[in-house]
């Protein structure tokens, strides 16, 4: 019960957070959208950890939730410095790095 | 049509349409707010699925904790108004969508491949550890034990972030 319901629910949600990120260029709404995505994946792991009767889904769905908000507090901080260097939000303009 | 899945259909449509709304606002402030709308729906499913403190976590963690350092950021830079042009052009447009059209075909496709049967404990085993320790101890239990060595590598993982971001964000160290 509930299985292809909420998988449904978490594909729907993993390819709207996709298309966030290909199409959007203000780069906090790309972040935003890789959060969507993480919770997007927890919602799959707990389904199956409910399937399986199993809590180590669960367990993974926790170590994820750590990663992201690593994952924020990082870029959050390298989007700050790039905002105190140059004033663009536009991840587009953001190629210094290309070869 | 039980009350359950009348509950867990209203929740789940309230995620997908404010990720909807939050991928497609203009405004980042905007955005946020309708993530956090997203989030919260999630944790809401998360009670439905039997994970209750995993839920708890999510309200705590990433519609109170991440959100806000979001919003702070975007306050700090004073980033609140809507950019001239934000989408990419046509053809990042189309890409975009057929990329995440073929990823969510695949994934639908994905939902009727049942898991293997031997990966399954035997039903009930987590309604009677919750009944028998309470619904932190369940999770808790396999956390400090089976699974210690992850979770005090998760905590290296996040005194790494908490370096990272003091030497990335401050001017003089």
């Amino acid at each position: 019960m509930l299985l292809g319901q909420s998988l449904a629910v978490s594909a729907v949600l993993f390819a709207l957070g996709g298309v966030g990120v290909v199409v959007r260029r203000n780069a906090l709404i790309v972040l935003m959208s890789i959060e969507l995505m993480l919770n997007a994946v927890n919602l799959t792991l707990i389904t199956f950890a409910r399937q399986l009767h199993n809590v180590e889904g669960q367990l993974f769905a926790l170590m994820t939730m750590v990663v992201a908000a690593a994952e924020a507090v990082v870029g959050l901080a390298v989007l700050v410095d790039i905002f105190r260097v140059r004033d663009v939000e536009d991840i587009d303009e953001l190629s210094e790095l290309r070869g | 049509m039980d009350g359950t899945l009348i509950i867990f259909w209203a929740f789940a449509g309230l995620a997908v349409v404010s990720a909807l709304s939050c991928i497609t606002r203009r405004s980042p402030v905007a955005s946020a707010l309708w993530l956090v709308v997203t989030l919260f729906s999630l944790a809401a499913l998360f009670v439905l699925l039997d994970a209750q403190f995993i839920a708890v976590l999510q309200v705590l963690v990433y519609a109170g904790a991440i959100m806000v350092l979001f919003l702070f950021v975007i306050m700090l830079l004073n980033l609140g108004r809507p950019g001239p042009t934000d989408l990419k052009g046509p053809v990042g447009l189309i890409v975009g969508v057929l990329l995440a059209g073929g990823l969510l075909v695949q994934l639908l496709g994905l939902r009727h491949v049942a898991p293997p049967p031997g990966l399954a404990l035997a039903p009930g085993v987590m309604a009677r550890a919750a009944a028998e320790q309470g619904l932190v101890p369940t999770v808790a239990r396999p956390l400090f034990g089976t699974y210690l060595v992850p979770f005090e590598i998760t905590s290296i993982l996040l005194l790494a972030a908490i370096v990272g971001a003091v030497v990335l964000a401050k001017r003089k160290l």
